[in-house]
């Protein structure tokens, strides 16, 4: 019966692992959901579980005369949306053309594309930085966004540009021969098919602005203008410890819905990553 | 087999002499609506960038001659832009070359040259990919490859607090950053101490997470093993909460005043309070536990789709020939494991290495050392920030970026063309 034994032993430590990993992954996120019911600013002497938790901080948060969180979460959510619309829309023209078309400068043009996607745009932040005063976009939504959406093209069109290789060409040949348009094949026949690759497109390029925090703080500069990353950064580094359960109630209510969001489309997510890193 | 007969006629070589001066081949070609729209987009070319170009490339080389009057900035930003509208130009005149020389090539070979309407449904179809891409690709230009050039540039001069426009000038000085990095006594110990620390921070912290993610992706997968579902779940939360905030939290319990650790945890042990903050070590063990925390989901999840896809017939053939459970480990999960993840495996290390985030939100890359312009947990790109923020020390900032670029660029090559994406590409 040694083999029962063995199995009941393997499990146990197994099982032991698992648990003592659970407890630290989970262990912060209870601790901040805790502060964030805290009464009072400080964290001194607060517990994990307050004996009088309040709900002042959510208050405060949503009081949009005393803070601006309100305003980060609509700036950060915009940026996203306008960064993921604009990425796929100028993704989708590159990766076909370069899947499609055989044209002068279309083998320089993938390998600048491909040494371009090495290179972290924030790489240039001393660039961005100066360019960005002297073109007038800092402090300015607008600059933000074109900056994410240029770092995500080089990536992204070689991850799709990857996808619509597998699509077929007899499809668009024969539709070229019915008579159809270069403008009708492209948004008819072969945005269609693509559709999986544009979620994982999207995906990444809602992810990104969302997550990014140096080129937010590189180009913003006016608090009411922040992102939520760079608005609860500000929140904690300005006096530490003196805000943390306000930081911490806001803290939670951005990463409740993300993790959410996350976990729905976290399939999508690992097979677009694999694609990405074993094709692109 | 079809025999190559050299052409009698040298209408290729003679159309392409001719469109030295633009649309002059096209003519010879008989291509007299072509031939005028490279003619007089190339004189209008000139009439209207004329003065950019002529400033752009005087401000490029001197960089300003009086201070206070000429911004330096300024006028390097004005000389890429004139470095941009040349290539343009460049381009085009080389496409018209080109496009001579393949006419001419025709008639050569005794085709029929395409008339005015066959042109324009040619102009159509090729030039619709261009089309296509000129919007991604200015943009590129704009936000990706302006920025790296004037970067490239900046790296050449001198600027900084003490060459500050519009009151002073920035000079060229040549390689004199690169120089200073390696010389000057202060940035030589920070740099050699700063990269040393980067490059044990990006090995240990993306290995560390590796191995774990790896590690529990096994143990969860056990087919005996219940409730994976909920277990899997909660792996992958420090994937699915936004970076930063799970950086900021960490930063407050690391807090050696009030946070949880020091507090709560090591006091239930009975251990003394940590200086998790303020002792440089005691910061690089915090900031590895606090990657692997954050990166090992990432892993788990990549490896858990493998597993799930190794062939049960793998396992019961190794059964069958009596193979330990470790030989099966080593001989068929593990191989596959990696053979399959190595990819996302090398980017997760370029990843850390410029893994700015954790670094500046945990503790601003402090604490400060004495001796050195750098804190001790501060990464080349957690470095090139204070120095371009908080120091205004602008050239060797850009300096230190270029250095750190090759280091990725190379790697990143490296791996690409290992990768089968690349080798698999038709480059033509």
């Amino acid at each position: 019966m040694s083999m029962k034994k063995n199995k009941i032993i393997r499990l146990t430590v197994s099982y032991l692992i698992i648990l003592l990993m659970c407890a630290v992954v989970i262990y912060p996120l209870l601790w901040v959901i805790g502060s964030s019911f805290n009464p009072g600013q400080s964290l001194s002497g607060a517990t994990m579980f307050p004996k009088d938790p309040t709900t002042a901080h959510y208050a405060y948060l949503f009081d949009q005369e005393k803070s601006n969180y309100i305003s980060w979460y609509v700036n950060s959510l915009k940026i996203s949306i306008i960064t993921m619309i604009s990425t796929i829309i100028l993704v989708s023209f590159t990766a076909y053309s370069f899947s499609r078309y055989r044209f002068l400068g279309r083998k320089n043009g993938l390998l600048t594309f491909l040494i371009l996607q090495m290179i972290p745009n924030f790489a240039a932040l001393i660039a961005i930085f100066v360019l960005a005063n002297r073109t007038g976009l800092i402090d300015t939504h607008l600059g933000l966004i074109l900056i994410y959406v240029g770092g995500q093209i080089p990536m992204n069109t070689w991850l799709m540009k990857g996808y619509l290789d597998t699509i077929p060409k007899e499809l668009d040949e024969s539709a070229k021969v019915d008579g159809a348009s270069h403008i009708r094949i492209f948004v008819q026949i072969i945005m269609p098919l693509a559709k999986p690759i544009i979620a994982v497109v999207a995906l990444f390029a809602f992810i990104a602005p969302f997550g990014d925090f140096i080129l937010a703080r590189i180009i913003l500069r006016s608090n009411e203008k922040f992102t939520m990353g760079v608005g609860l950064y500000e929140m904690v580094a300005k006096q530490f410890g003196k805000d943390f359960t306000t930081f911490a109630a806001g803290s939670v209510l951005i990463a409740i819905p993300i993790a959410i969001l996350f976990l729905c489309f976290q399939k999508y997510f690992v097979s677009g990553l694999t694609a990405g890193g074993t094709k692109g | 087999m079809v025999d190559v007969i050299k052409p009698a006629t040298k209408h290729g070589r003679n159309a392409t002499l001719l469109s030295i001066i633009p649309g002059f081949g096209q003519f010879y070609n008989k291509q007299y609506v072509k031939g005028f729209t490279f003619l007089i987009l190339t004189i209008s070319f000139f009439f209207s960038f004329l003065d950019t170009l002529n400033w752009g490339f005087w401000g490029l080389l001197t960089l300003g001659t009086i201070a206070g009057l000429d911004h330096s900035i300024f006028l390097l930003i004005d000389g890429i832009i004139a470095l941009i509208i040349t290539a343009i130009g460049l381009g085009i005149y080389v496409f018209n070359m080109y496009d001579a020389y393949n006419t001419g090539k025709k008639r050569d070979l005794g085709f029929m040259i395409s008339s005015v309407k066959e042109q324009y449904h040619n102009l159509l179809d090729s030039g619709f990919p261009y089309l296509m891409i000129s919007p991604g690709f200015l943009l590129l230009i704009f936000v990706v490859i302006f920025p790296l050039l004037f970067v490239i540039l900046l790296s050449f001069t001198n600027y900084d607090l003490y060459h500050s426009p519009p009151a002073k000038l920035v000079d060229w000085v040549g390689i004199q950053n690169y120089i200073d990095i390696f010389t000057l006594d202060l940035w030589r110990k920070t740099f050699i101490g700063v990269l040393g620390w980067t490059i044990v921070w990006t090995f240990v912290a993306t290995t560390f997470q590796v191995a774990l993610g790896i590690f529990l992706a096994i143990i969860v997968n056990q087919k005996d093993l219940k409730g994976k579902a909920i277990i899997r779940t909660v792996f992958i939360l420090p994937w699915a909460v936004p970076a930063f905030v799970s950086i900021l939290i960490f930063s407050g319990m690391f807090n050696e005043s009030f946070g949880v650790i020091n507090t709560g945890i090591l006091h239930a042990f009975g251990i003394d309070p940590v200086p998790w903050m303020t002792e440089e070590n005691w910061t690089r063990f915090a900031l590895i536990f606090i990657q692997t925390w954050l990166g090992f989901p990432f892993i788990f999840a990549m490896t858990t789709g493998v597993l799930q896809s190794i062939p049960d017939e793998l396992y019961e053939a190794a059964n069958v020939d009596g193979a330990t459970i470790w030989q099966k480990f080593t001989k068929i999960t593990l191989p596959m494991i990696l053979f399959a993840t190595a990819p996302i495996i090398i980017t997760q290390y370029t990843f850390n290495f410029n893994n700015f985030n954790v670094i500046f939100l945990f503790n601003g890359g402090g604490p400060a050392i004495p001796g050195q312009n750098a804190g001790g947990s501060d990464i080349l790109i957690s470095w090139i920030y204070s120095l371009t923020m908080t120091s205004a020390q602008y050239g060797k900032a850009a300096a230190i970026t270029m250095l750190l670029s090759i280091v990725v660029v190379t790697v990143a090559l490296w791996q690409f063309k290992r990768s089968k994406s690349f080798k698999e590409e038709d480059m033509n």
